[in-house]
C-alpha cells in the first residue's frame, strides 16, 4: 500500500508541465474562494466587532444610524440618572454622548472625496472601547481643538501625520494622536472633543448615547425605563446588534457575489480536474496494462490514480493558502452603503477559512479524480498493453 | 480540404477533453459576464446622468444641508437655467432590508430639469394637487406591487416618525440607464412637520440641482457658483451630475476594483486550462508536426493550425458560455434582489459585455497557445519524426 | 560540360551532445549522387543511415561540411526558405508512414499542396492521379487505420509524389512491410526512377530491397564500408 501511495504521489511530477497547469489553475480557483471568505472575515472584524456585548447604544426613536440621529443635552443628563449603568472608579456613571459627522477627505492621491466619519466625543470613550489605544503622539487634551486620527485614516488622508492641520467644520484642528482599534471601524474614524466639534457645526444635540450595562441582566429593565419615559423618545440597541446591522448590507451583498462567483468557479475547476486526470489515465494506459499484467487489481489501480488526483488537490489548496496569506497585507476601504461613511478593513485569514479553502480544493480533486480513476480501474488488461504510448 | 480541415479534425480527435476544456472555460465566460455586468450596473448611475445638470452641496459633506435660501441666488448665477433641490428623506418600508431611495424634491422644477422621468400630463396634475401624494419608478411599483391610489408607510429615520405617502403617478424612465427605482415626495409637506418637531432642521436642502445651458461652460459656472458662496454660512462644493455620481462609485471603489480585478485573474484561469488542455493535445502529435514540417510546413503554419486549434475551443466555449449567461443572470438577479432588495437599478446583459468577454477569452486562447507552440518550434524534426506516442 | 550533381555531401561530420558526452555519428562524410540517380544506403541500426537523409532534408544541421542539394547550399539556408525548398523539392517517405490519422487517404495526399497556389479543382485532380499511380484510387476516403500497412505506405508514396518534388528520399520504406507489401512499394520506386527520372536515396538494411537500386552505398558506424 505504501508502494501504491509513492507511485501515485511521483506520477505527479512525472507529467511536470500539465500538472503544473493544473495546479495552478486549480489554486488560483481556491485562492478566489479564500479570499471572498478572507473578505467576510475582515468585514466582520471591521463592522460587527466594533461593538461591545455590554455596552448599549441610545439612538432617537427612528433614526438608523449616528448620522440621523439626535439627542438634546436634557436628555443625557436623565440617562445618566438612571438604574444599571455601570460607574467607574470614581463612582461617575459610564455613559457616553457623542457628536457624529461625516466629513470629505480627499486621498493623498487625487481621487474623488470620501466620506470620513467624525466622532466629538470625551476621554471615556476609551474606557467604553478598550480596543481602541493610541499608538503614537497622545490622546486630545478636553476643551482643546486636538483631534485623534484613525491609523488608516492617518495613512491614506494624512501623510505628514501628527502635527498636520485638518479643517472639520468651521475651524482647524491639530492632529495629536494616531489610534489603532484591532482592525475595526474605529481605525476609520476621527475623535475629538464633543463640545467643540458640536461648536463648530453650530450645533446642540449629540448624536447618541453609549452605556455600559452594571451587568447583562441589567438590560431589559433599563430598556424599558427609557421606552416608557416620555421625555427622552429614544430607543435603545446592544451596540453589538447595531454594528451587525451596519454591516447587513455589505456583508450580504459580498456573501451574495462571492457565493454566486464560487458556485460557477467550482464547476469549472471541477471540469478541468477531471480532464487532467483523464489525460494521466490515457497517457498511462499501457502502465495501467502492466501493473494489472503483475497482478495489482483494479482497486489498486482506483486507489493510485485517486491519491495522483488528490495530491493537485492538495498542492493547489497549498497554493491557495500561500496566496491567501500573501493577501492579508491587502487593506480595502469602501463606503459602508448603511451609514455612507468609509470603512477600511485587512483581508483576514483565520484558521476556519484555511480549512474550508483546503476542504474545498481537496473535494474538488476528489470529485473530479473519481470518473478517470473508475475508468482507469476498468480499462482491460490486454487493451491497456496494447495501447500506445510509454 | 483547407488548413481550417485539420484545425477541426484535430479538435475532433479528443473530443470528450475538448468538451471538458469548452464547458470550463464557459463558466469562467459566465462569471466573467456576471462581473461586468454588476460592476455596469454600478455604473448605471453615471451613464444615466445629464450633461446639463450640476449638483451643488455643501463642502464639507452630504449629510450637512445647504440653506433653502441659496435657491434664488443660484437662479441669479450666470449660465443656469433652472434650479430645483433634493433631500435624502430616508424612509424604512417594512423592515431594513425594504430599503429604496426617496427624495423629497421641489414638485414643479423637479420634473422640469429631470425630463428623463416620463410620466403623463394627467398624472402630474394629481402629483402636484395631492401633498401626501408620491411618484414611483416602474420596477420600485413591481417590486412591491404598488398601485396609483395605494398608501405606502415609512418609517422615518432622518425625518423621525411614521409617514405615509400615496401613489399618485407611475414614471419610466427614458432610457434604459435610468433609475426606476425612485420614490420621489414633496419636500414642502415633510418640511411643514420638520419644522414643527425639529426645527434646527427645517428649511435646509440636501443639495441643489443647477441645469445650465451650456454643457461646455460647465467648469466654469461651477467655478461662479462656488465662490458666490465662499465664506458664507455654507461653503459649497458644485460639479457636473456625472462627477457626482461617479464620486459615489469611486467611494465604494475597493469593492469595483476588486471585482475589474477577479475578472482579469478569470483570463488567468482561461489561460491556464486551455494550455492545459494544448499542451496534451500537442505533446500527443509530436510525431505528426515533425511530419508536417517535412512536408515543407512553414513555422507559420504550424501556428496558425494550434492557435487555430486554441481559438475553436475556446470559441465553442464562448459560445456556451453566452448561452448559460442569459438565463443565469435572470437567476443572479432574482438572487441578488432577494437578499438585497433594488440594491442595483438592473442587472442587464449588454451585447458589448458579451462581446468584451468573448474577445478577452479569444485574445487569451493565443497566449495559451503560445507555450505549446514554442516546445513544437523549439524541438529538432529529426528528434520528433523518432518520437513515439 | 558536365550537369552537376544533384546531391553532394563535401566532408560532413555530424554529431551529437548527450550530457557532457560528444557522441560521433558522421565523420567525414562525402556523397555524390547524379541526377537520376537510384541510389540506396545499406547499413545496420545505429550507422547514421538516416542522419544523412536528414541532413540532405535539412531537417538537422551538420555540424561540419557542406551539403548541396537541387540547386541550393542545404546546410546554409534560414528555416523558413528550407521549409519552401523541401515543398517544392523533397519528396520523402517514411518507415512508418507517419500519416496523419485524423485525414482520408486522399486529404493526406493533398497535404502538400495545400502548400502550393493550386486550385481546389486542380489539386482534386492531381490527388487522384497520385493514388491511382499508387494503385489506391478506389481507397481515397478511407481512414489510415482503414488500411493494411502496404495501403498506407503506398499513400504515403503518394503523398510524395504528388507535388511532383526532384529528390525522393526514403527511409526504411519497407522496413515495417511483410514481403508482398514490400515488393509492390519497391516497384513502385523503380517506375519513379525508371519512368519519371527522379533522383532517389533510400536508407534500407533490407538486401532484397536494395537490389531494386541502381547503385549500394555500404555504410557503417559513419563511414563508407
Amino acid at each position: 500500500m505504501k508502494l501504491l501511495w509513492a507511485y501515485g504521489v511521483r506520477n505527479v511530477w512525472s507529467r511536470g508541465r500539465t500538472t503544473a497547469l493544473t495546479v495552478m489553475g486549480m489554486g488560483l480557483v481556491s485562492l478566489i474562494f479564500l479570499s471572498v471568505l478572507m473578505l467576510g472575515d475582515g468585514l466582520t472584524r471591521a463592522l460587527v466587532d466594533s461593538g461591545s456585548q455590554a455596552n448599549v447604544l441610545l439612538l432617537r426613536q427612528g433614526a438608523t444610524t449616528e448620522i440621523s440621529s439626535g439627542l438634546y443635552r436634557n436628555q443625557t443628563h436623565i440617562i445618566r440618572s438612571l438604574p444599571g449603568i455601570a460607574s467607574d472608579t470614581d463612582g461617575n456613571p459610564v455613559a457616553l454622548a457623542e457628536s457624529v459627522v461625516l466629513i470629505s477627505l480627499t486621498k493623498t492621491g487625487g481621487e474623488a472625496p470620501v466620506n470620513v466619519t467624525v466622532r466629538g466625543t470625551q476621554p471615556m470613550a476609551f474606557t467604553l472601547r478598550p480596543q481602541v489605544h493610541v499608538v503614537e503622539g497622545r490622546p486630545w487634551q478636553p476643551g482643546a481643538a486636538e483631534i485623534v486620527v484613525g491609523a488608516q485614516i492617518a495613512s491614506r488622508f494624512l501623510p505628514q501625520g501628527i502635527g498636520s492641520p485638518l479643517r472639520i467644520g468651521k475651524r482647524d484642528w491639530l492632529v495629536v494622536g494616531i489610534m489603532s482599534a484591532d482592525g475595526t471601524a474605529f481605525e476609520s474614524e476621527i475623535w475629538g472633543d464633543a463640545d467643540l466639534l458640536m461648536a463648530a457645526y453650530g450645533r446642540e444635540s449629540y448624536s447618541s448615547m453609549t452605556l455600559r450595562l452594571s451587568n447583562d441582566a441589567a438590560f431589559e429593565p433599563l430598556n424599558r425605563l427609557i421606552a416608557d419615559d416620555p421625555r427622552l423618545m429614544l430607543q435603545m440597541k446592544r451596540e453589538r446588534d447595531y454594528y451587525r446591522e451596519k454591516s447587513v448590507t455589505l456583508t450580504t451583498f459580498i456573501r451574495v457575489l462571492g457565493f454566486t462567483f464560487t458556485t460557477i468557479f467550482s464547476i469549472g475547476a471541477l471540469l478541468g480536474g477531471t480532464m487532467t486526470m483523464y489525460g494521466a489515465v490515457a497517457a498511462r494506459t499501457r502502465e495501467i496494462g502492466m501493473l494489472r499484467a503483475l497482478g495489482f487489481v483494479p482497486a489498486h489501480i482506483f486507489f493510485v490514480f485517486l491519491i495522483e488526483s488528490l495530491t493537485i488537490g492538495a498542492a493547489a489548496g497549498g497554493l491557495a493558502l500561500a496566496g491567501g496569506a500573501a493577501l492579508q497585507t491587502v487593506t480595502l476601504s469602501t463606503m459602508n452603503f448603511s451609514t455612507f461613511a468609509e470603512v477600511a478593513f485587512r483581508l483576514t485569514l483565520t484558521p476556519p477559512s484555511a480549512a474550508a479553502t483546503l476542504g474545498f480544493s481537496l473535494l474538488i480533486s476528489l470529485l473530479g479524480g473519481l470518473p478517470p480513476a473508475i475508468r482507469a480501474a476498468h480499462i482491460p488488461v490486454v487493451t491497456a498493453l496494447q495501447a500506445p504510448g510509454r | 480540404m483547407t488548413l481550417a480541415t485539420l484545425i477541426v479534425r484535430n479538435v475532433r480527435r479528443q473530443a470528450f477533453r475538448v468538451v471538458l476544456t469548452a464547458l470550463g472555460i464557459a463558466t469562467i465566460i459566465l462569471t466573467f459576464n456576471l462581473i461586468i455586468t454588476t460592476v455596469r450596473a454600478w455604473y448605471a448611475g453615471v451613464e444615466a446622468s445629464a450633461p446639463n445638470r450640476l449638483i451643488t452641496r455643501h463642502a464639507a459633506s452630504l449629510s450637512i444641508h445647504l440653506p433653502l435660501s441659496y435657491r434664488d441666488r443660484l437662479a441669479a448665477v450666470n449660465g443656469v437655467t433652472g434650479v430645483t433641490f433634493a433631500n435624502w428623506f430616508g424612509g424604512v418600508y417594512r423592515d431594513a432590508k425594504g430599503f429604496f431611495p426617496q427624495f423629497a424634491v421641489d414638485p414643479d422644477s423637479f420634473l422640469d430639469l429631470h425630463p428623463e422621468l416620463l410620466v403623463d400630463p394627467d398624472t402630474q396634475q394629481n402629483f402636484l394637487s395631492d401633498r401626501r401624494a408620491c411618484l414611483i419608478g416602474r420596477r420600485l411599483a413591481d417590486l412591491y406591487g404598488w398601485r396609483v391610489g395605494d398608501a405606502i408607510p415609512l418609517k422615518g429615520t432622518l425625518y423621525p416618525g411614521d409617514w405615509e405617502f400615496v401613489v399618485r403617478g407611475i414614471y419610466r424612465g427614458a432610457e434604459p440607464s435610468v433609475d426606476e427605482n425612485w420614490m420621489v415626495i414633496r419636500w414642502d409637506s415633510v418640511n411643514e412637520r420638520r419644522r414643527q418637531f425639529d426645527p434646527d432642521r427645517a428649511d435646509t436642502v440636501g443639495w441643489y440641482v443647477l441645469r445650465i445651458a451650456d454643457p461646455s461652460a460647465a467648469g466654469a459656472v461651477s467655478r461662479a457658483v462656488d465662490d458666490t458662496f465662499a465664506n458664507s454660512v455654507a461653503e459649497t462644493r458644485t460639479e457636473t451630475e456625472q462627477a457626482f455620481q461617479a464620486g459615489f462609485v469611486a467611494m465604494s471603489g475597493s469593492i469595483v476594483r476588486a471585482l475589474e480585478l477577479l475578472a482579469i485573474v478569470l483570463n488567468g484561469v482561461t489561460l491556464l486550462v486551455l494550455a492545459n488542455t494544448l499542451v496534451m493535445a500537442v505533446r500527443e502529435r509530436t510525431r505528426e508536426w515533425a511530419v508536417l514540417r517535412t512536408l515543407g510546413f512553414e513555422r507559420r503554419h504550424l501556428a496558425a493550425l494550434i492557435t487555430g486549434e486554441a481559438l475553436l475551443i475556446a470559441g465553442l466555449g464562448s459560445i456556451a458560455g453566452i448561452a448559460i449567461t442569459i438565463p443565469a443572470t435572470d437567476l443572479y438577479a432574482t438572487l441578488v434582489s432577494t437578499k438585497l432588495g433594488n440594491f442595483f437599478q438592473q442587472l442587464v446583459v449588454y451585447p458589448s459585455t458579451l462581446l468584451l468577454g468573448t474577445l478577452a477569452t479569444l485574445i487569451t486562447a493565443c497566449c495559451a497557445a503560445a507555450l505549446p507552440l514554442v516546445t513544437v518550434l523549439r524541438n529538432k524534426v529529426a528528434d520528433d519524426l523518432r518520437h513515439i506516442g | 560540360m558536365t550537369t552537376p550533381p544533384m546531391i553532394e555531401c563535401c566532408h560532413v561530420t555530424k554529431s551529437y551532445v548527450r550530457g557532457d558526452q560528444e557522441i560521433p555519428v558522421l565523420q567525414n562524410f562525402n556523397l555524390s549522387v547524379p541526377v537520376g540517380q537510384f541510389l540506396a544506403i545499406m547499413g545496420p541500426s545505429g550507422s547514421g543511415k538516416t542522419t544523412i537523409l536528414n541532413l540532405i532534408a535539412g531537417l538537422d544541421r551538420p555540424t561540419d561540411g557542406t551539403i548541396r542539394a537541387a540547386g541550393i547550399e542545404v546546410s546554409q539556408q534560414r528555416e523558413t526558405d528550407l521549409a519552401r525548398w523541401r515543398a517544392r523539392h523533397v519528396g520523402f517517405i517514411f518507415q512508418f508512414y507517419n500519416l496523419i490519422p485524423v485525414l482520408t487517404a486522399a486529404e493526406n495526399v493533398e497535404l502538400p499542396l495545400l502548400l502550393t497556389p493550386l486550385s481546389k479543382q486542380e489539386r482534386a485532380k492531381r490527388v487522384r492521379a497520385a493514388l491511382e499511380l499508387v494503385g489506391l484510387g478506389d481507397r481515397l476516403h478511407h481512414y489510415p487505420r482503414q488500411l493494411s500497412g502496404g495501403q498506407e505506405q503506398r499513400v504515403g508514396i503518394a503523398r510524395a509524389i504528388v507535388g511532383d518534388p526532384t529528390i525522393f528520399l526514403a527511409d526504411e520504406p519497407t522496413g515495417n512491410l511483410d514481403r508482398d507489401a514490400a515488393e509492390s512499394v519497391m516497384m513502385l520506386l523503380r517506375r519513379l526512377h525508371q519512368e519519371l527520372h527522379k533522383t532517389i536515396v533510400m536508407v534500407t538494411h533490407d538486401p532484397r530491397a536494395a537490389e531494386y537500386a541502381q547503385d549500394i552505398l555500404h555504410f557503417d558506424k559513419g563511414k563508407e564500408a
